[in-house]
């Protein structure tokens, strides 16, 4: 009987903490199938940021790094520039690389550093609690903005796709989505292509990844991927932002 | 013999690395020890290895942190203001187990401070630097010649342990010249590093993964525990000291390191010309301290101990500890980057043990 479709060999065979209708789950999987496609596995080290997927470094199946908050570029490029044909990637969420981490982020990608950095976008502090994070929408309640965020006195949102591709480091950068499966397979495309950029040492690449938080968020699983579209699309539109690999810029 | 050449402390640094196999630096500039990273990025991409820049002391220790994971020498250098900035990545280092030597060029402090010599980052590096139960090795050089070996051997000492080293000089040993002599070593026998995130290579079945993180108390506890176990270790057998005119009985042992304890020595010799006998403990691992050596002259001092820094007073709790209560403990410091002249010190001990015998 042909086999058409089997667990990734990127993942490991555990049962992750997430919490139900997450999207962490989704995104892990993209990863891996890319790295596991593109015959990168055994060469591959990711580092692994402080969030929700801290311990993302329990789930893949490739060595791993786990970073202080914020600073997964910087450790990646210490792990790329020791060994140059290692194959490195950073799975960051928005507090860890919007916030704490956006030296580190920004100068990563002005370097042109030859990693990929995963950039999940979900609008939330996570891990501690539903904080509000550099990506919140104006008016989204969080703990932390609990009348709503107002952009007065809390600041507006990072568009942080839009930012890098401003670098000339950057070679790839890209927004995406997992909140239907037409949207997941478009970003398992970027996802892969980011990494076959770096393979070919072109450059830094950033592909963003809007994703669902329905804990933090108080909505069931499917109402919190209407959420996505309904508002987070429209503040972060999806699509290449970069891509110096054909000099188109967006 | 290897040829012995002038050269500035701060490089010197950067050629003992290099000899020991550094494959990476990632610095930041900062005063006094910027020749460092100057010299880092003039040699180290015609070798072949890596000089990069960092963004801020923050990111070069994260780079460090990285690099050391992945099973290389690496090298980062700083000045004070930039140790605290590095000290949230040292406890990541320590935690995750991984060598790597750290240079510290100190100046006067606290906050910007100054940029001339001083010995007040004493306390931060010899009780960990950063968060959590951990210990760092800290040598002290007192010459240009003695940062030399001692950075070649922080390196061997790093791999032996996996643990971060620090090399500590002031900004006076950071930039003064002197003859050096790059020394065939007797290398130690080191443990491989099979841990490292080289990627699984066809060669490993199971992941590496480099981590300080136990959310089980249980687990924490017992990492903690481990840790523990190496700095006994490491207490055991990685002390290094001198002990200078210390033969009988003595009026009272200066304690001091570094460059301070090259001006206690002509105090020392100016005092003996009077007949006033001073002994003079050097220490050079700072952690771990050779509290031996006080124990041994708590008997031979007829006026106890005086610790003599470049600070208002840190080295004397270590002093303190070690003595135990069973001799008198004497201070003589100067900071924010005025150093002391022989003839000052000497003033200091004749006002303590009452002029000439």
């Amino acid at each position: 009987m042909a086999v058409i479709f089997e667990r990734t060999k990127g993942l490991l065979d555990v049962p992750t903490h997430y919490c139900p209708g997450c999207t962490h789950g989704v995104i892990h999987r993209l990863v891996a199938e890319s790295l596991e496609e593109l015959g990168v596995l055994d060469r591959a080290t990711g580092v692994a940021p402080v969030g929700c997927s801290v311990l993302a470094y329990d789930y893949f199946s490739c060595d791993m790094h786990e970073a202080a908050h914020g600073r997964a570029p910087a450790v990646a490029t210490g792990i790329k520039r020791a060994i140059p044909d290692s194959i490195v990637f950073t799975y960051q969420g928005d507090g860890d690389l919007a916030a704490i981490g956006t030296a580190e982020i920004v100068h990563a990608a002005a370097r042109g550093e030859r990693i990929t950095t995963i950039f999940v976008n979900n609008c939330i502090y996570g891990m501690t609690g539903g904080q509000m994070a550099p990506t919140t929408l104006p008016g989204q309640v969080t703990e932390t903005s609990p009348y709503g965020r107002d952009v007065n006195t809390a600041g507006h949102p990072i568009r942080v796709a839009e930012m890098i591709s401003t670098l000339d480091g950057a070679v790839y950068v890209e927004r995406v989505s997992v909140d239907s499966v037409p949207n997941i397979l478009k970003a398992k495309k970027a996802i892969k292509k980011a990494f076959e950029i770096q393979m070919q040492g072109l450059g830094f690449t950033l592909i963003e990844v809007l994703s669902t938080c329905p804990t933090n968020w108080g909505l069931a699983p499917v109402e919190a991927l209407k959420w996505l579209r309904e508002n987070m699309i429209p503040y972060y539109p999806l699509g290449v932002k970069k891509d110096a690999t054909t000099g188109e810029v967006k | 013999m290897a040829e012995k050449i002038l050269m500035k402390g701060n490089e010197a640094i950067g050629e003992a690395a290099i000899h020991a196999g550094c494959q990476c630096f990632f610095g930041y500039p900062i005063t006094p020890q910027t020749e460092v990273a100057a010299y880092m990025a003039r040699k180290m991409p015609k070798i072949g290895r890596v000089f990069l820049q960092a963004e801020s002391e923050v990111a070069a220790i994260n780079m460090v942190y990285g690099a050391a994971g992945s099973g290389v020498r690496v090298l980062t250098s700083s000045s004070s203001p930039g140790i605290s900035l590095k000290a949230e990545g040292i406890s990541y280092i320590a935690g995750a187990e991984l060598p790597c030597v750290i240079i510290n060029i100190v100046r006067g402090g606290p906050g910007l401070g100054g940029i001339q010599p001083a010995q007040s980052d004493y306390l931060q590096a010899t009780k960990g630097c950063g968060h959590g139960d951990y210990k760092m090795v800290v040598f002290a050089p007192a010459s240009v010649q003695e940062m030399v070996d001692l950075v070649q051997e922080g390196f061997d000492v790093a791999d032996m342990y996996r643990t971060p080293v620090m090399v500590m000089g002031d900004g006076m040993l950071g930039q003064m010249m002197e003859p050096v002599e790059f020394k065939e070593r007797q290398g130690r026998q080191l443990p491989s590093k099979d841990w490292a995130t080289t990627g699984l290579r066809g060669k490993r079945e199971k992941h590496n993964v480099i981590n300080s993180l136990f959310l089980k108390p249980e687990e924490l506890e017992e990492h903690n525990r481990k840790l523990q176990a190496k700095y006994r270790e490491i207490e055991n057998n990685e002390v290094k000291y001198e002990m200078y005119n210390c033969e009988g009985e003595v009026d009272i042992v200066i304690a001091a390191y570094g460059i301070t304890s090259r001006i206690c020595k002509n105090a020392v010799k100016m005092l003996e010309k009077e007949g006033i006998k001073v002994g003079l403990i050097r220490p050079i691992t700072l952690w771990p301290f050779p509290s031996k050596a006080f124990e041994e002259m708590c008997g031979k001092t007829k006026h106890g101990f005086i610790s003599v820094e470049l600070s208002e007073g840190q080295m004397i709790e270590d002093v303190a500890l070690a003595v135990n209560g069973r001799a008198p403990i004497h201070f003589y410091g100067r900071s924010g980057g005025m150093v002391p002249t022989p003839a000052e010190i000497a003033n200091k001990i004749k006002a303590i043990v009452g002029g000439a015998k």
